[in-house]
């Protein structure tokens, strides 16, 4: 058990901290550094804009997605060289944030199921963040219930029309392309009819329309199809077996890891560092410090979970479903550090306005943004379930849909 | 990096685990645990022919001189089995004190006998309650004899030998603490066994009476040592506890899958799989951060101090929550003395106590924190 650099991980990270040194957008490294979850943005500069050229840069020197394949635009990397790159990256990662749903899922999709010709075409534009992906699964009537999308693809000639509705898609306002998937038999149990295609975002009768977050901000998306054609050749997987390849996405979703899912932690210990109350500095209080360490010990329990995590992947292990516990943990721990930020302020914890709340608003922001970090890319409760049964072995949920074609299940509560 | 354990350290866990499986099972376990003997004494035989009593102490002192990483590992075996041994007092208190602290004559004489399973040893550091602090030690050291009660005293009454925490100056600070050896079966000392939580490991009341005993370490580092053993028995206990926790989280699982209610496994109902489930991830956290403790103190790191308290905690944390939810999840059955689930509950919450309770830790974590962050 060791934490030291091999000589050839310690030569990696010289030559990336080099790099980063020479070429890292600075200017922004202070305003970076002090956002936190919910408040990422630049007060003097478009933010996409900054991350894009970023991005450009890393991949123009051979440091883009480092986990993919060099013909694809990434690397080749090890996974711990991508986790040294994380760690010299710093701050300026979190302006890959923006990529994340290109780089984690589609990617990892389209190099899975795409032609050969489509991945040498497609893929390298998504590592070097010209274009911008997002991920088309979830509608109003099937969120953690997926399978039970209504989106309809119909063939026609050498084409499919699509015509339906999606929601919550992140980023689908300023992206290029998307994964869909689409419900082709509805006919059959709902599993069964299932079928995925990727799509420009521009072509004919998509259109996009922002949603105003329960956060204030805009991130996410409404998504309206009316006779969008997509050729065949952009079918992802066969006809009907959309649910396996969308398994696929899932799955590169949760081995996303290493990123380090963000808990407030280190946030609210500078900060508990610096407060006075009353009767002097909160770090000495007995109450604050029982919080500070109970929290302290989620946040380095998921640290060196990943770490475990990385170092099976790198002898050659598949990352498995118990990795649903980062997301599990620092999404609740996130909303309670911030609610226990703001009582520590008392009624000064209701201002908000980054100019005139404590430490810029941060914990304000970051109260009204963690409610999204539980529910998006699987709920608390579907995270419990999978542990529960792919980890545990604990039978599923009972199914009363299963066996039902799809086109008779009810679709209304009451 | 790598951050797991190599492939002959598994080994040796998976040999603990068939030796324990053989020879500590919850039957065995029951005989201490009704009050049969005061601890399983073939089972110690045993432990020392198997080499696990001195895997971390050199081999010039009788022992296998393997190291802490390999003692992590044995740790956690012990406490999936629940071992109802002096494990945790004589090896990670009383030969770890004498590894730290020792003269050379002290570790000739201890250390083997140790190892071999003719010497159980403990520390002798509480005098009531309260947490570990130099101010809650009374029990005086003067002209070479020792006078005072302490109290509780982990495997006090089967101990041969103690080593004991005494005052030794009236300046008010930490260097007014001093640590002595004491042969038990020397005159001067009394002993009572108190009842306590999880009678598998004994408590007692060590009275000292005009006791002779021999300095171990300096006057006046007492404290300072002591700081020492505590991080790194934090460290092993925390495996032994997520040894309990595992075991615990699966007897839940077991019994949810064969138990049926309303004519379902009751492992199909979300309330009772989402349970088991938040068992596992407070099993897998203090997993993670047991591993950096163990880490840190296979290495001696400079982190030590701060790992062996996150560790603790989350130890601490999880094997209390695993054992109270797994009663919960057997129901009545679980709440009865003939199913295994209290004894997990009782090695959960008298271990969550043993080296200082969790506000203790609590504090050091912080403190520590503060100065690595300060530094
Ligand atoms: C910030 C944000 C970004 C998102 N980005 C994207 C995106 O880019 N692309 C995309 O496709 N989707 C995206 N989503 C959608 C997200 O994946 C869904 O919102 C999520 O899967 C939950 O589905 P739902 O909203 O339909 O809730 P529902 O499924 O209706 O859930 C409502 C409640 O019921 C519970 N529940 C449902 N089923 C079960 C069950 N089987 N067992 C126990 N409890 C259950 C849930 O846990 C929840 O508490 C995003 C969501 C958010 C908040």
């Amino acid at each position: 058990m060791n934490f030291d650099d091999t000589p050839q991980e310690a030569e990696f990270r010289s030559l990336a901290r080099a790099w980063i040194a020479a070429n890292a957008p600075k200017q922004y490294e202070d305003e970076l550094r002090k956002s936190s979850l919910g408040r990422t943005q630049l007060k003097n500069a478009d933010i996409l804009e900054v991350a894009k050229a970023w991005q450009k840069k890393k991949a123009d020197a051979g440091w883009a997605c480092l986990h993919w394949p060099k013909d694809y635009g990434g690397r080749g990397s090890s996974p711990i060289e991508r986790v040294i790159w994380q760690q010299e990256e710093g701050v300026f990662g979190k302006l890959s944030q923006l990529f994340i749903i290109g780089h984690g899922m589609c990617g990892p999709t389209m190099m899975a199921f795409a032609r050969e010709e489509h991945k040498r075409k497609y893929l390298p534009p998504v590592a070097s963040g010209e274009k911008v992906w997002c991920q088309l699964f979830s509608e109003p009537a099937g969120g953690s219930d997926v399978a039970g999308l209504r989106t309809r693809a119909e063939k026609n000639g050498d084409d499919w029309v699509i015509n339906g509705q999606k929601i919550w898609t992140s980023g689908a306002h300023y992206s290029d392309y998307g994964i869909l998937l689409t419900r082709t038999d509805p006919t059959v149990p709902k599993h069964k009819g299932l079928t995925m295609f990727f799509l420009d975002m521009k072509s004919p009768g998509v259109e996009v329309r922002p949603i105003k977050q329960a956060s204030g901000a805009s991130d996410f998306n409404e998504v309206y199809f009316t006779n969008v054609r997509i050729p065949d050749h952009q079918r992802l997987g066969e006809v009907n077996d959309g649910w396996n390849v969308s398994l696929t996405t899932l799955m590169n979703e949760r081995m996303s890891i290493g990123a380090g899912v963000a808990t407030g932690f280190p946030e609210l210990f500078d900060y508990c560092s610096s407060l006075m109350l009353n009767d002097g500095p909160a770090i000495e209080d007995r109450a604050v410090r029982a919080k500070l360490a109970n929290w302290a010990v989620k946040a380095s329990g998921l640290k060196y979970t990943s770490m475990r995590a990385i170092s099976a992947l790198s002898k050659g292990e598949r990352p498995g479903p118990e990795n649903s516990i980062g997301k599990l943990v620092a999404g609740s721990m996130i909303q309670d550090v911030a609610t226990y930020a703001l009582d520590l302020q008392g009624a000064a914890g209701v201002v908000s306005g980054p100019e005139d709340a404590e430490v810029a608003g941060r914990f304000q922001a970051m109260l009204l943004r963690a409610p999204g970090t539980r529910v998006e890319g699987g709920t608390d409760e579907i995270m419990r379930n999978i542990i529960a049964e792919r980890v545990l072995g604990l039978p599923g949920d009972i199914r009363v849909d299963k066996d039902v074609p799809f086109n008779k299940i009810p679709t209304k509560g009451r | 990096m790598n951050f797991d354990f190599s492939d002959d350290q598994k080994q040796l866990r998976d040999q603990a685990r068939k030796f324990l499986a053989e020879k500590c099972s919850p039957k065995a376990v029951r005989v201490v645990l009704d009050g049969k003997a005061p601890y399983d004494s073939e089972l110690w035989k045993g432990l020392a022919e198997m080499g696990f009593l001195g895997v971390a102490i050199p081999e010039e002192f009788g022992g296998a001189g393997a190291g802490h990483l390999e003692l992590c590992v044995i740790a956690e075996e012990m406490g999936r089995a629940n071992a109802p041994v002096p494990f945790s007092s004589t090896v990670y208190l009383a030969a770890e004190a004498l590894l730290i602290a020792g003269s050379d004559a002290q570790k000739k004489k201890w250390l083997p006998a140790i190892a071999s399973g003719e010497a159980i040893g403990t520390l002798a550091l509480f005098e009531g309650k309260g947490n570990p602090s130099p101010k809650s030690i009374k029990l005086a050291a003067a002209g070479g004899v020792l006078n005072g009660v302490k109290k509780p005293v982990a495997d006090g009454a089967i101990a041969n030998f103690a080593v004991v925490a005494a005052r030794t100056g009236s300046s008010g600070r930490d260097s007014d603490i001093s640590l002595f050896l004491v042969d038990l079966n020397a005159g001067g000392v009394e002993i009572k066994n108190l009842t306590n939580l999880d009678p598998t490991r004994g408590q007692a009341e060590i009275t000292f009476k005009d006791c002779k005993a021999e300095p171990l370490g300096a006057a006046g580092e007492g404290w300072s040592i002591l700081t020492q053993v505590l991080d790194r028995a934090a460290v092993l206990c925390a495996f032994e506890q997520i040894g309990g926790a595992d075991r615990a989280l699966e007897m839940g699982r077991d019994y949810a899958l064969d138990r049926i209610a309303f004519g379902r496994q009751i492992g199909s109902f979300q309330a009772v799989k989402h349970m088991l489930a938040d068992m596992y991830v407070a099993a897998t956290l203090a997993r993670s951060n047991s591993y950096y403790g163990a880490w840190a103190l296979s290495t001696n790191a400079a982190e030590l101090p701060e790992a062996a308290a996150a560790a603790r905690i989350s130890a601490t944390q999880a094997f209390q929550h695993c054992a109270k939810n797994n009663i919960q999840v057997h129901g009545g059955m679980g709440f009865t003395w003939e199913f295994d689930c209290h004894m997990y509950y009782r090695r959960a919450n008298a271990m969550a106590l043993g080296l200082g309770s969790l506000s203790y830790w609590e504090d050091q974590l912080i403190d520590r924190m503060r100065k690595k962050n300060a530094a």
